[in-house]
């Protein structure tokens, strides 16, 4: 048997990759190598000097910056559990109601709800500040036209509400994109399926649960793991409601604020490029980590339904 | 044919290298600022002043927005493309520029004898050796009231600690009027128009501030904690949800009449004076007791200084000495009420907020921010720290012992007074 013939290299492979090859790697692999080099350095007497792991050395054992790094990360780990619980849910039923062939108006409730997330979070910061202004926002009038005036406090300036109520605004924000996720998801579930499941006498409820849930898994899967990216690089949100000191006593202080603060500095507070650096080495670490949790853990064990 | 075009080609580069010449007799300076707010006053005011004075010096007022002047001022820095003159922040931000070679040292120009030595703390290295910028204008703090709810109410202007709550009381049961604007929700508030506008008086304003940089003093200091536990008293006579309420939130409802007394500084008077519909008086804050010496926060704020890398740097001495002049405080002082001149010739003003607050420099005794002067090197920063804790206090989150404990705290784990 003759060998088979030496195939041409395919040259326009590569050349088809070069300009996304190269693109990324200009805007995003250098700037993150970059960082990464720059957490082990130190300026001493104004040139940056190897220190190797010296400045992660500061960041957990100096309790001047372990404190708040760990109030900024168990803040962050809060921000995203509500996420989860409140975001995800909600988006989920509500993408459910809109599939709902009853359902009249689908179209413009959509929309509604998915308006605020092309808002600025400049926008939405600043307007729900404004709701909730003890002195000229809407909330406490409003709740006072149904009796519960009384429940009303500053929840921006108190530390135990502060950061919950910073959260469900971005999860008010953000509800739209699991909805039209799932949406899509539920729409693409063939007919057929749907109409075997009703022979067989599964209607209603049950039919959400056994039939449609299952198959919409992998949707949720990725918006899990996309809310997760997002909330732990979270930062223009706590920083356009609260400021870069994520008042009040640094309750709503999540990574990305405190970051910014070492990265940049605060008012007097001159900022430490090579400190924020290994903070933002410990955030990219934490979402690699987290990230790979899913990939390797859960996404393999979804099961993939082919129509 | 090609010689022709040679004699042509010189005769054009000498004609525009001469032209070249003609403009750069014309020296323009470029001024970096984050002032945009004083835009109009530069243009139309304070340079044409200049230029008047100084044929064939061109000047050009640049501004940045606040938040960004430092870090795009570095970048320009680096990048040698900064202005000639730089509008300096006091302290640190200033005295690192100066330490990298990008200030000019201005130690002997002429003009600064025309400043006290406090007025040229802001700017100097910490011996006190060389000045890097030109003092412009400081800020006072104390408090504003509204005339007409004083009158209305009947209460005299308080002096005393004493006085002062009890004008509260009274505004307080009337319950027109809120008895005092401020919130929580911004942190700095409660640090800068509380704690740093009534601490003077309970630390004896530079000799406190003094000790507490060589260390004879501490944060935990009777004296250091004693306005820390007026600050918690406040919390009684602050609106309803004082915790979010914000900066402009406190604004508004002084200017809008809905409060009566305004913990303020005194930049604040410019916009008070086109937004108010009443009169307005002030008063400086309350001493302890009836005859005590009083002091009083005047701080140095902002300066000018010399780009190391100018190219026309001998123009741009000139005009610094022109911002060390009489002439420059008079435009300045008058163009923005509430902003005062450092120079020791006393300047007239015409607006009467700013002269009461002017007027205090005479019977009271100046300081600075106690925070901003070397103690705010470190990690973690002593101002930002005392934003938090005076919230906290405010809040009712920690008591003043708690709060000057953390706080004397953070400056023990780096700043070693010299012994």
């Amino acid at each position: 048997m003759a060998a088979a013939p030496k195939r041409p290299f395919r040259w326009h492979i590569g050349v088809f990759l070069a300009p996304a090859v190269l693109v990324y790697t200009a805007i995003m692999i250098l700037p993150l190598a970059g960082t990464l080099q720059l957490s082990l350095f130190r300026n001493i007497n104004q040139s940056q000097v190897f220190v190797g792991l010296e400045n992660f050395r500061m960041l957990f054992g100096d309790p001047n910056w372990s404190v708040n790094f760990w109030n900024a990360l168990r803040n962050n780990v809060w921000f995203f559990i509500i996420h989860m619980l409140v975001q995800n849910p909600i988006g989920v039923l509500l993408a459910a109601l809109l599939s709902s062939p009853r359902l009249r108006f689908s179209a413009f409730y959509r929309t509604a709800i998915f308006v605020p997330t092309i808002l600025s979070f400049v926008i939405v910061g600043f307007a729900w500040k404004l709701i909730l202004s003890p002195l000229w926002g809407v909330a406490p009038n409003l709740m006072d036209l149904v009796g519960l005036k009384s429940l009303f406090t500053p929840w921006l300036g108190k530390e135990q509400y502060a950061l919950t109520t910073l959260s469900l605004i971005s999860v008010w924000q953000f509800v739209g994109i699991p909805m039209m996720l799932i949406y899509a998801a539920l729409l693409s579930i063939p007919d057929e399926v749907i109409e075997a499941a009703e022979c067989d006498g599964i209607t209603g409820m049950s039919q959400f649960w056994k039939i449609k849930l299952p198959l919409i898994l992998p949707s949720i899967g990725i918006i899990s793991i996309l809310t997760f990216v997002g909330n732990f690089n979270a930062f223009d949100l706590i920083y356009t409601a609260q400021g870069a000191l994520a008042g009040p006593n640094y309750s709503t202080d999540i990574l990305g604020t405190f970051l910014y603060r070492a990265f940049f500095g605060f008012q007097l507070q001159v900022g430490d490029p090579n400190m924020g650096a290994a903070i933002a080495t410990m955030m990219f670490l934490i979402i690699l980590g987290g990230v790979c949790v899913y990939l390797f853990l859960v996404q393999t064990r979804l099961r993939r339904y082919q129509f | 044919m090609t010689t022709k075009l040679l004699t042509a080609l010189l005769l054009g580069t000498s004609i525009l290298g001469s032209a070249g010449m003609a403009y750069a007799q014309d020296v323009t300076l470029n001024i970096e600022s984050w002032r945009g707010d004083d835009l109009a006053i530069w243009k139309d005011k304070l340079i044409p002043a200049f230029e008047a004075k100084n044929p064939g010096i061109k000047v050009v007022f640049a501004p940045s927005a606040p938040t960004e002047y430092d870090a795009a001022l570095g970048a320009k820095l680096a990048a040698g493309s900064a202005g000639d003159l730089i509008t300096c922040r006091p302290f640190d931000k200033s005295l690192e520029l100066f330490k990298k070679g990008n200030l000019a040292d201005i130690s002997t120009l002429p003009g600064m004898e025309n400043f006290s030595d406090v007025a040229k703390a802001a700017w100097q290295t910490d011996d006190g050796k060389a000045s890097f910028c030109v003092p412009m204008a400081s800020v006072i703090h104390g408090f504003i009231y509204n005339k007409d709810a004083f009158d209305q109410l009947g209460i005299k202007v308080p002096t005393t600690n004493e006085e002062f709550y009890a004008a509260l009381d009274k505004i307080k049961a009337d319950g027109t009027y809120i008895p005092m604007a401020m919130g929580t929700k911004d942190l700095w508030e409660a640090a800068t128009m509380g704690y740093q506008n009534i601490g003077p008086n309970y630390w004896k304003g530079e000799e406190g501030r003094a000790a507490l940089i060589k260390g004879e003093q501490k944060l935990t200091d009777p004296d250091w904690v004693a306005p820390y536990a007026e600050l918690a008293k406040w919390k009684d006579y602050l609106g309803d949800g004082f915790e979010a309420q914000t900066y402009p939130d406190s604004q508004n409802l002084f200017t809008l009449g809905r409060a009566a007394i305004y913990p303020a500084g005194s930049w604040e008077i410019g916009l008070f004076n086109t937004q108010a519909q009443f009169k307005m008086g002030a008063f400086p804050p309350p001493v302890q007791k009836a005859g005590d010496t009083c002091y009083i926060s005047d701080h140095t704020d902002i300066g000018m200084g010399l780009n190391a890398a100018s190219k026309n740097a001998d123009a741009a001495k000139t005009f610094l000495s022109w911002v060390a002049s009489p002439d420059f405080a008079t435009i300045y002082a008058n163009a923005l009420p509430g902003f005062f001149s450092l120079n020791s010739t006393p300047v007239k003003m015409e607006d009467p907020l700013a002269q009461e607050f002017v007027s205090w420099r005479d019977k009271c005794k100046s300081t600075i921010r106690s925070t901003y002067q070397i103690l705010s090197r470190g990690t973690p920063n002593l101002e930002n720290e005392t934003w938090v804790e005076s919230a906290n206090v405010i809040n009712g989150t920690d008591t003043p012992e708690a709060a000057a404990k953390k706080l004397q705290d953070g400056l023990d784990s780096w700043y070693k007074p010299a012994k």
